[in-house]
């Protein structure tokens, strides 16, 4: 565990340093979110009475999702454990006394962590303070708030989870990055990154929020925002457990089998 | 232009060679714009219009800024990567040629797997074509052909400006692609949706409703008058500013050293 720990600080204070990129990174969010409401408050117009959530709770969503896309975001991965695959130096890798599933899991854990870390307050701050219906809330009790925290965590774990299956199959596929282009965009559409889950037509809302992508920043987002409270939301973490745990172990099991199978030709 | 068919010709084959790859990189292309539509058909099944534009318009819009955007990425690619080029020292050497600077790193590198966005865009435009309810004459296929043409060198254009700013940070910036991407992204819709203040700045500081809204306004009948047909060409404008600042840059460009 204290292993564990250690790689999660040192790649959190490794990724921290790169602020300038942080700070091109906001301006860049906060523009989008901008146009994101923008583009909703369009549509609040044209009928109010057709909108699925409340208006505040799509302003909500969207700022939460805008601060924290660092650890939401399904497109990002670590280049690094691709180049340690597919260049051999996973025989270095696998010679180290630690779990490698473990130690990636962390390690992107803990990237994503500091990315986010830099970029969530500020944008969270102007988020709080501009004026006029765009502007963000706090959500609608401190009980709420513990929710969304707590499924924040698990969806960020989640997420992790997901990109370690994609990292896995590089043992297999040696350059798809189409393929990982795919699935990532997929996922994220199902996960609710491009529209909110609720505005989806009924029949596939109910498919998507069974699939174990409603468990990434759909939950969190929309504990937040109030759209999902009380039990639904006890419910929904629970649902978010079950599927980290799902693939969680999936991808274990498939890890020990590549690990088991893998072939580093010399040279 | 030989020379430049004779690049694109060398970058066909060699992306030719990993045909499997090339294929699932164009899929994934695809699906990138892919789910982006299908966000926006959700919405419009919902609320049907917006703006008082119906999907059909919404779609030609779309597609408008879709195929210019999948234009200037496969021709101006190598702007984005050009970071990369001052990096390695590859633009050093090509100082030295006695070529045209724009035209080597142009065909530096040409991304062919952008065809599938272009695939989905004209699929777009095929069912928006008839669906609109527009009659075609032939000056609004001409409004609609200059909307494309004009919007490719707009993009081209912010390509270039993304390339020259790295002259002086040699590093790219993301905040540029709020413009690039975020053109993209948000030009699914006709841009008066988010405003007037947006609007204005998409008028006035980089074009990118001269060759979407206002010809979309004539495209739709919506606005009768010739003036709004020819509003894309004035968007080309935006060469000016710039390739100025591409001239600028590469004045006081030092290498990056070994």
């Amino acid at each position: 565990m204290k292993a564990y720990l250690a790689v999660f600080r040192i790649r959190f204070s490794h990724t921290i340093q790169y602020r300038a990129a942080a700070a091109a990174g906001m301006v860049t969010q906060y523009a989008w979110g901008f146009m994101e409401l923008l583009m909703f408050s369009a549509f609040y117009r044209v009928s109010p009475e057709a909108f699925p959530m409340t208006f505040q709770q799509t302003v909500n969503y969207v700022w939460i999702q805008q601060a924290f896309l660092a650890l939401f975001m399904t497109w990002f991965w670590e280049m690094e454990i691709f180049d340690t695959i597919t260049s051999g130096s996973i025989a270095y890798e696998m010679a180290r006394p630690l779990d490698l599933y473990g130690r990636w899991f962390c390690q992107s854990l803990a990237t994503r962590a500091a990315r986010c870390v830099l970029r969530a307050l500020p944008i969270l701050l102007v988020a709080f303070l501009i004026p006029g219906p765009l502007r963000m809330t706090l959500p609608p009790d401190a009980g709420q708030f513990v929710l969304f925290l707590v499924s924040t965590v698990l969806a960020l774990f989640v997420v992790v989870a997901f990109s370690m299956l994609i990292y896995i199959s590089a043992f297999y596929t040696v350059s798809a990055v189409g393929m990982r282009v795919m699935a990532a965009v997929l996922v994220d559409f199902l996960a609710g990154g491009i529209v909110p889950l609720p505005f989806f037509p009924p029949f596939l809302r109910s498919i998507a929020e069974l699939l174990p992508f409603a468990a990434m920043q759909n939950m969190p987002l929309r504990i937040y925002s109030g759209n999902i409270a009380g039990a639904d939301a006890l419910w929904g973490i629970a649902l978010q457990v079950f599927w980290l745990v799902v693939m969680g172990l999936a991808g274990r099991r498939w890890m020990r089998r590549a690990q088991a199978n893998v072939v580093v030709q010399g040279g | 232009m030989k020379l430049y068919m004779r690049y694109l010709s060398i970058h066909i084959r060699s992306q030719m060679q990993y045909k499997l790859s090339f294929l699932l990189l164009t899929l994934g292309q695809f699906m990138v714009s892919f789910t982006a539509l299908l966000g926006l058909w959700f919405l419009m099944s919902r609320f049907h219009t917006v703006e008082g534009f119906a999907l059909p318009e919404v779609l030609i819009g779309f597609s408008v800024v879709l195929t210019a955007f999948s234009i200037a990425e496969t021709v101006a690619r190598a702007f984005d990567l050009f970071p990369r080029l001052i990096a390695n020292g590859e633009f050093d050497r090509m100082l030295m040629r006695p070529r045209g600077l724009i035209f080597q790193v142009l065909a530096a590198k040409m991304e062919l797997s952008r065809v599938g966005r272009l695939f989905q865009a004209a699929v777009m435009l095929a069912y928006a074509i008839p669906a609109s309810g527009i009659v075609w004459t032939p000056d609004k296929i001409l409004t609609l052909v200059l909307m494309i043409a004009c919007g490719a060198v707009v993009f081209s254009c912010l390509f270039l400006i993304y390339a020259a700013i790295s002259f002086f940070t040699l590093e790219g910036l993301e905040f540029m692609n709020v413009l690039t991407d975020g053109g993209r992204e948000f030009g699914r819709y006709p841009f008066a949706i988010y405003g007037k203040e947006v609007l204005r700045f998409l008028t006035y500081v980089v074009p990118m409703a001269l060759f979407q809204y206002y010809p979309l306004l004539y495209l739709i009948g919506r606005e009768t008058s010739k003036f709004f047909m020819f509003l894309p060409l004035l968007s080309l404008l935006f060469v000016f500013p710039a390739y100025g600042l591409w001239r600028l840059g590469l004045r006081n460009y030092k290498s990056t050293g070994s």
